[in-house]
């Protein structure tokens, strides 16, 4: 067995309030393999985006409180100093962020700050990173690049801008790409170019990535894995096939029967999953999702399931048996599909 | 964008003809004395003051004698261009009072337009970086001093304890460069300078801190770090490049204010600059010496709305004028 790029253990990241405590993340255990593509999906408030930008360093709230470890090619992210952090920073992991919109510098021109990233962790002339810079525009799809990139990001659309933004995040050849809800505030044919991109540029810098997402549907035919989150703990994880077709935790069917298909007969109604997000202040004892779970019973309410595995790879932290699950995904999630 | 700045050239002189206009009107044409008469002095006879009336034009209607004052303004008068015309006071030309009186407050303006940059700029970016801690809180502190403490009060105070308890620093007065060289003259503006300073660099701090507050928690900022940058290139190049902006803005308006006369600084302190003129003029009714002030002070808040607007659109590429 290789060993993994990324392994996160028992991950916990807690930010003291005015309000209580909010777990925003609470014991996550995951990890990737080199060139794997792992889909994170949940909620908003699922911790995903947490997570993600703990194992980046981006948390910057001084009063966070983070434990367990993130051992990313063999050393731990958590303990490591800020500034050999940054060294690891968009040399070995590059991320994409949700709103290309506000994600790049009004005032400086897309060029130059892609060319600043690989300044930063190289040492070349400013005329040989620019250079480098208008090869990755022209690599990520961007037309007439030499003009593009002495424009300004609002001469760029929605799309343009997360090319940009991808660009500037394998402009060093990262050893893994992080697309936290990349294509979430593009239009819907923008996004499978997106996705697309995310792919080819995965095979030609055989680099693994995580795609955060809060829609099943985007992120099915991308990834390897899925882990699915609720309330700042992993719920579900498997090979995307089994999500799909095999899917184990209730939150999972919940989000399977709230994908809109084009092809469903107008008649059917989407089924959105009911009640709201639990308050990371005071998560529901027993199972977090318990509170919503139409499928509940007394051992949910008192008892925290563990992420076990059902049959190998795929694992799934609910207390219903396997035959009953069988059985609800048969009759009441598949046929939907 | 040079037609913009041709365009926006003809609105500044337009809002001059306006402020000409409406203290004229105040002065010549409404006011509650005739002016014919403050000149003509104590007790004149009826034909001297027929005579002043003349001599200034005030027998033509008074369109007539706008038209003409605006002229004079616009394109001389017997003393040369600008036309400012003369002192009732005085009995002499307004124009070298004028400008003399103008390099005074120039100096002043900044002198201290240089101390509250360099103080309420760096207090600023401190205190954005570290809210709520104790450098922070006292700093914000000091800003609600500096914002609360009139000059009057300040100048006063300063005078008191560094200049007649510590002996420290010198007295007022100004002491021009060219004739006490540049000691003395510095030493007499310092005070000044930090008093006038204060209330801006309190005011300018709090704006740069809320400023660079809000700008450090923008997703280009969390890019800026994703791409290992140094915390200092986050701080200096991305975060204060984008929250100064503003704050020049507030500078240009506020220089452009100064300029117009800084009349308490320029009282306490016995500093012979235009606001201390303009309160001289109004104490006693110098007709044209007020005109000459109200429309110098409107030229330079009009002028420095217009250098302010077009360097905006240097300092942000999003903004662009046709």
């Amino acid at each position: 067995m290789p060993e993994p790029l990324l392994d996160v253990r028992d991950l916990r990241v807690h930010f003291p309030t005015d309000d209580g405590l909010v777990k925003a993340v609470d014991g996550v255990t995951f990890s990737i393999m080199p060139g794997e593509t792992l889909g994170v999906v949940g909620e908003s408030g699922s911790g995903k985006s947490v997570s993600f930008l703990t194992v980046m360093g981006l948390i910057t709230a001084r009063q966070a409180q983070i434990q367990g470890e993130v051992i990313f090619e063999g050393v731990d992210l958590v303990k490591l100093p800020k500034d050999e952090m940054r060294d690891v920073r968009g040399l070995k992991i590059g991320m994409v962020f949700q709103d290309p919109m506000t994600s790049l510098h009004p005032f400086y021109k897309v060029g130059d700050q892609i060319a600043e990233a690989i300044l930063a962790h190289r040492k070349i002339g400013k005329k040989e990173a620019m250079d480098q810079a208008i090869d990755m525009l022209a690599r990520v799809g961007i037309p007439r690049p030499d003009e593009r990139a002495r424009q300004y990001p609002h001469e760029f659309s929605g799309g343009m801008r997360q090319r940009a933004m991808i660009a500037m995040a394998v402009s060093l050849n990262p050893d893994l790409l992080i697309a936290d809800e990349p294509t979430t505030a593009l239009d819907v044919t923008v996004q499978a170019q997106i996705l697309d991109l995310i792919d080819r540029l995965k095979q030609e810098f055989n680099a693994a990535v995580v795609i955060i997402t809060h829609d099943l549907g985007v992120v099915a035919e991308h990834c390897d894995n899925i882990q699915v989150m609720y309330a700042g703990r992993a719920v579900e994880y498997g090979y995307a096939r089994d999500i799909y077709y095999d899917a184990d935790h209730p939150y999972t069917w919940g989000l399977l029967q709230s994908i809109a298909r084009v092809d469903a007969p107008r008649t059917e109604r989407l089924k959105p999953i009911k009640g709201l997000p639990p308050s990371l202040i005071f998560v529901p004892p027993g199972c977090p999702f318990h509170p919503r779970c139409p499928y509940v019973f007394d051992r949910c309410r008192t008892e925290v399931p563990q992420l076990l595995p059902v049959d190998g790879h795929h694992a799934s932290a609910c207390h219903l048996s396997l035959e009953d699950k069988e059985r609800i995904f048969k009759e009441e999630v598949m046929v939907h599909q | 964008m040079g037609r913009y700045i041709v365009r926006r050239l003809i609105w500044v002189v337009f809002v001059l003809l306006v402020i000409t206009f409406i203290s004229y009107m105040i002065f010549f044409v409404m006011p509650s004395t005739d002016p014919a008469v403050v000149f003509a002095g104590r007790q004149p006879t009826p034909e001297l003051v027929a005579e002043v009336r003349h001599q200034f034009g005030l027998d033509h209607p008074w369109p007539v004698q706008y038209a003409l004052f605006v002229k004079r303004i616009f394109l001389g008068d017997q003393y040369g261009w600008p036309g400012l015309g003369f002192s009732f006071n005085t009995r002499s030309e307004l124009k070298p009072i004028i400008f003399s009186r103008m390099w005074v407050t120039i100096q002043l303006a900044f002198g201290a337009a240089v101390v509250w940059l360099l103080i309420g700029i760096p207090i600023g970016i401190l205190s954005a970086l570290k809210p709520r801690s104790v450098f922070d809180r006292m700093a914000m502190g000091f800003a609600l001093f500096g914002v609360s403490a009139p000059v009057f009060f300040l100048g006063p105070l300063f005078l008191y304890l560094f200049w007649f308890k510590l002996g420290i620093a010198p007295g007022s007065g100004y002491y021009a460069i060219g004739v006490y060289g540049i000691g003395p003259w510095f030493s007499h503006f310092i005070m000044p300078w930090i008093v006038l300073a204060l209330l801006y660099a309190a005011f300018y701090a709090r704006m740069t801190r809320a400023n660079l507050i809000e700008t450090m928690g923008q997703d280009y900022i969390r890019t800026a770090r994703a791409k290992g940058l140094s915390e200092r290139t986050v701080v200096l190049k991305h975060g204060l490049r984008a929250s100064l902006t503003p704050v020049v803005t507030m500078f240009g308006l506020d220089l452009g204010g100064l300029l117009g006369g800084a009349f308490i600084t320029e009282t306490v302190f016995n500093l012979p600059g235009i606001g201390a003129y303009a309160i001289k003029s109004v104490g006693s009714g110098d007709l044209y010496a007020i005109l000459d002030i109200t429309i110098i002070a409107g030229f330079f808040i009009t002028l420095m709305n217009l250098v302010v607007d077009v360097l905006y659109a240097f300092l942000d590429p999003r903004v662009r004028y046709t």
